[in-house]
């Protein structure tokens, strides 16, 4: 088992150095006689001084108590965690992308802006939209986006109106940004499956609804097969329809959100364009719309100008920006590059092979484990619930925790909210049947060992670097950062 | 032992125990129980008007949160800074020591509404929230 | 080129399993006349051809690396020392998954809260959270953050403060009824008498950007008091390097500090992914959005890091969460941590100090020519203004056909300041690059 690994703070040594600085080739002078004294520091900051054999060996023994795609299947619904291919890093890294500052002449950077204008141009295609923006950095930044738009989009109209209208089923991000928003969420019921009552919705719908947002296919992996008269309903109201493009990895080449009567949607970078997660993050949002609402997208905009690129912030309409500068673009970069690599005949395949790989799991487990929908064919993800083993004293928590002993990620648990005891399983398509197999055994053995010997679970997990934390305890005893002794 | 007797129950599971014209306000063994271990309070500040069902506080465990909503209408006169320092007194003592605020009431009669705790028993028996 | 890995045997095999008589019917649900029938773009290319079109374009782009660049305003050229690339560039960290199952991503979570750590320790706050998208959003939140603590209506900012900024805080409000209130420069600084007069008992925030745009230093201690004696919060938006050695916020007691994260070891990359670092006085951090680490420990009692104050964020709260926030920027906040930790408490400084000193002979350099004087007084740490006898736009024209990039234009974002041209000055630049800047000047 391994150690505990110390605090950066508790390594190294007072005047060890681990920085490389040329020395300084222009007159040194006294800083006070540049700025003023009441303007500077007063107490330094408790930096830590290691070398950088330090720094890297601590560094890389962190990396070494994480699971990630690179080592370990992650059949997490809804987040797509499929392969981060190797050629994209380099191709983002190359010094004429990742050296470019944002304020360069437009002349200077043609190459950059040639590349983020496909990517719109790909993206338009793929989703059958007629604008995207780039700009918003995560998949929640581009839905905040997206409300701004609908709210200007009414506003311009007359009235802003007042209510978001969101699946009970839909991720948190959804409600969060309608209210970020000022707007008032309005949940409607979605049935077992997951799909939207159409009575319930219409009698939800009224003059004061801005927008509906809706994930397609649903939370529970299913499509909704309604959504062209869930458009009808919404639209006829005069309120907006918004995908939130978090699934997208089952419509890729397969079906487009602008034919299903979608006004405006998200896509995530990071899960169907394959961009890789880094622990958290940089992901990327970005937000199409159909071309009435092209106006309203946040500025500047990357346009052709007498046979240039250039970054047009003229529409008056414009929401304005959600953030400085241009977008994440160095996670643009390599997911245009994946969008290249596979083409159109490829994405497509990798579409349906990802619903190949999630419907061959569900084939195989659903003897063990009780789905949470009708046994239909689901699309890139299915959910199951763990309610049949509470009898054996297990929680989906446990089976989570235990499958980790057998070196996968756990599914995602617990969501969506409208299912007991959720575990939803998402494979993607970079996965081989070897690995499915492999995951198909273990979860069989961990539902034979709830049966048998549950303790098993509801210690788990036993051979992760540690055992399970105590949540409680962080949270009544919160301790959010080093403090220097004597502080 | 809790003295739950005297105390008068919401249909969302909080209890009112009436002292003069104040009310304080906590939730039951039965809420404390479904929310597993509280890990934060979030109480009203000393002056806020509430509402009666409208949210007063708000209890968090470390997987979800809680909304707790006023028996009845009036104005927060205390609140109970033992359980901001250790949440953990609403698991142990839900009637006495877990108490959130206490509400100087508008209207006494709004109390007239709320279940005995024998009502409550049988009410969380029904299955019926 | 494609990744996955099925053969034609494969498929027969998990069809077979699954009972379907072909991958497309398992589509079925998908209404006829919503399925598209071609993707219409260009076939899928190999390796060896994607890298000859990446390059294709990148040989259209001339970057920092070829050309001596004094561009600043709010994305900055420092030397980003190896080990921050070859630490984040690692397969566990990089494609790691956010850290809810906490017990498989140690890795992760101590990262972040060593991140968390020297984030307070550089601005003097109690509290710092796991990272928002860049700096401009940042603000936007800790606005968002006074407006709802303070339940007040007015936020007063200055006119110095970074114009992209600014338009983010306002499109972020725009779904709440607050006023804004600009407050003008006087000498490049915040005009404090206006400030005076305008703050008051309905102003939920004042903010102070320091440097602020033109490069100046803030009396930010001033405006502090200013502010608190209406009880409004300070939010202060800073430059992490000059945290070597100006002021902190917590020294002149901001309630919240932000800024741009991006000169903490992180590429210039056209403007993202950056990082916004955001941290608090311990009485609002209930209040303060993103995710955060904290400490705890196992159920044989080591120690361990999970995700905590989860309540407040959207998975749990939704639409009463502090925010919508879930990605966040997680890889670039390991790359801060590895720079913060490799350049340590004397490098820090010592980066600060080389950025006071050459912008400072810069400065000199330049104020000999004709044509060129200061637009301000004030002090300044790698960046200041000049006022220019001809167009900078025209200027810039020129110098790049020298090979050099800078000053930025200030007219493109301040209407009155035409003739003027921000010129940022970091340890990046040699002694030779200054004086070849200023020898080019010289002949205009």
């Amino acid at each position: 088992m391994l150690k505990v690994e110390k605090l950066i703070f508790e390594i190294g040594s007072a005047g060890r150095r681990g920085y490389s600085l040329p020395k300084l080739d222009v007159p040194d002078a006294d800083m006070k006689e540049l700025i003023p004294e009441d303007l500077l520091r007063k107490s330094e900051a408790a930096l830590p001084e290691v070398s950088e054999l330090d720094c890297v060996r601590h560094f890389t023994r962190l990396s070494q108590l994480n699971y990630s795609v690179d080592t370990n299947f992650y059949p997490l619904g809804s987040c797509t965690m499929k392969y981060n291919p190797k050629i994209n890093e380099k191709m983002a890294s190359l010094p004429q992308f990742a050296d470019l500052h944002p304020y360069q002449p437009e002349s200077s950077v043609q190459g950059m802006l040639e590349l983020l204008y496909e990517t719109e141009q790909m993206l338009c295609k793929i989703c059958g939209m007629d604008a995207f923006t780039l700009q918003p950095a995560a998949g929640a930044h581009g839905e905040l986006t997206g409300m701004l738009i609908v709210r200007a989009y009414h506003t311009s109209k007359g009235n802003p109106r007042k209510k978001v209208i969101i699946p009970d089923s839909a991720h948190g991000t959804n409600p969060a940004s309608a209210a970020l928003c000022g707007y008032e969420v309005v949940a409607v019921k979605s049935d077992r499956n997951g799909r939207i009552d159409l009575d319930a919705l219409k009698s939800v719908v009224d003059g004061e609804t801005a927008v509906m947002m809706l994930t397609n296919p649903s939370t529970l992996g299913l499509f909704e097969k309604n959504v062209r008269q869930i458009a009808d309903i919404v639209h006829k109201a005069g309120a907006l329809l918004y995908l939130d493009g978090a699934n997208m990895n089952a419509l890729v080449g397969i079906a487009r959100p602008g034919d299903m009567g979608f006004d405006i949607c998200h896509v995530n970078l990071h899960k169907s364009f394959s961009t890789p997660h880094g622990g958290g993050g940089p992901g990327s949002g970005p937000v199409g719309v159909t071309a009435a609402l092209s106006d309203y997208l946040p500025v500047p905009r990357v346009k052709i100008k007498r046979n240039r690129f250039i970054l047009d912030a003229e529409s008056k309409k414009s929401v304005g920006r959600v953030r400085a500068f241009y977008g994440n673009t160095g996670v643009i970069i390599k997911a245009y590059c994946y969008m290249k690599s596979l083409g159109g005949d490829g994405l497509k395949d990798a579409t349906i092979e990802a619903v190949l790989n999630a419907n061959y799991l569900k084939a195989r487990l659903k003897g063990h484990y009780a789905l949470a929908v009708d046994d239909e064919p689901c699309m890139h993800e299915f959910v199951l619930t763990g309610k049949d083993k509470k009898g054996f004293g297990v929680k989906t928590l446990d089976i989570a925790k235990r499958l980790l002993d057998y070196g996968f990620y756990a599914p995602t648990i617990y969501f969506p909210l409208i299912v007991e005891e959720a575990i939803m399983i998402e494979p993607t398509e970079t996965e081989s049947k070897d690995t499915l197999d492999s995951f198909v055994e273990t979860m069989i053995k961990v539902a034979n060992e709830a049966r048998s010997e549950p303790g098993l679970l509801t210690s788990a997990p036993h051979s992760t670097p540690v055992r399970r934390l105590d949540e409680v305890l962080a949270a009544r005893e919160l301790n959010l950062r080093w403090k220097r002794p004597g502080a | 032992m809790a003295d739950t007797g005297k105390l008068l129950f919401t249909k969302t599971h909080e209890w009112l125990r009436i002292e003069g014209n104040v009310g304080y306000v906590g939730i039951s063994d039965h809420a404390q129980k479904e929310i597993t271990d509280v890990v934060f309070v979030e109480l009203p500040k000393i002056g806020r008007e509430v509402a009666k069902e409208g949210e007063a506080a708000v209890v968090e465990s470390v997987k979800a949160a809680f909304s707790i909503y006023a028996p009845v209408s009036g104005k927060i006169v205390k609140a109970n800074a033992a359980v901001e320092k250790d949440p953990s007194i609403v698991n142990k003592s839900p009637y006495d020591d877990g108490w959130f605020f206490a509400i100087e009431m508008k209207d006494a009669k709004e109390a007239d509404t709320l279940m005995s705790f024998k009502d409550y028993e049988e009410f969380i028996k029904s299955g019926a929230h | 080129m494609k990744y996955s890995p099925h053969t034609d045997k494969d498929k027969k095999e998990m069809l077979a399993t699954i009972g379907a008589p072909s991958a497309e019917s398992l589509f079925e649900a998908i209404p006829e006349g919503l399925r598209a029938g071609k993707l219409d773009l260009p076939e899928g290319i190999s390796e060896l051809e994607l890298k000859k079109s990446i390059n294709d374009k990148a040989d259209k782009n001339y970057s920092t690396n070829k050309l001596i660049s004094f561009l600043g305003g709010g994305a900055y050229e420092h030397h980003i020392p190896q080990v921050v690339e070859s630490i984040i560039s690692r397969g566990e960290f990089l494609t790691a998954y956010t850290p809810y199952q906490a017990e498989a991503s140690q890795g992760t979570l101590q990262a972040i809260y060593e991140y968390q750590s020297l984030i307070c320790e550089l601005t003097g706050m109690d509290v710092a959270n796991a990272s928002m998208y860049d700096g401009a959003s940042a603000l936007a939140e800790a606005v968002l953050l006074a407006v709802r603590e303070t339940g007040r209506k007015r936020v007063i900012f200055p006119e110095s403060l970074h114009p992209e900024y600014r338009q983010v805080v306002r499109t972020y409000m725009s779904g709440y009824k607050v006023e804004f209130t600009e407050i003008p420069h006087a000498g490049g600084v915040y005009d404090e008498a206006v400030l005076e007069k305008e703050v008051d008992g309905d102003t939920a925030c004042v903010i102070v950007q320091n440097p602020n745009f033109f490069g100046c230093i803030e009396h930010a201690d001033r405006i502090e008091s200013i502010c608190h004696a209406k009880g409004a919060l300070l939010i202060a938006s800073v430059n992490p390097i000059s945290l070597g050695v100006l002021r902190s916020p917590g020294e002149y007691n901001a309630d919240i500090a932000v800024g741009e994260g991006q000169p903490l070891g992180i590429p210039l990359c056209y403007g993202g992914p950056y990082l916004g670092f955001f941290a608090v006085k311990e009485k609002h951090m209930r209040r303060m959005p993103g995710r955060v680490a904290g400490v705890t420990k196992d159920m044989d009692g080591k120690r361990g890091f999970v995700l905590t104050m989860q309540a407040r964020e959207q998975h749990i709260r939704r639409e009463k969460a502090t925010s919508n926030i879930c990605s966040n920027e997680g890889l670039m906040a390991l790359a801060a941590c590895v720079y913060l930790s490799s350049v340590g408490r004397e490098g820090i400084k010592e980066t600060a100090r080389q950025n006071v000193m050459k912008s400072h002979y810069m400065k000199e350099k330049i104020l000999k020519l004709s044509g060129f004087e200061l637009f301000s007084d004030a002090p300044f740490f790698n960046e200041f203004v000049v006022r220019c006898g001809k167009d900078p736009e025209k200027i810039i024209g020129d110098l790049l056909k020298h090979g050099i990039m800078g000053g930025l234009p200030l007219g493109r974002f301040y209407p009155g300041m035409k003739n003027c041209m921000s010129i940022c000055v970091t340890e990046t630049k040699s002694k030779a690059e200054m004086d070849k800047f200023a020898e080019v000047l010289s002949k205009h």
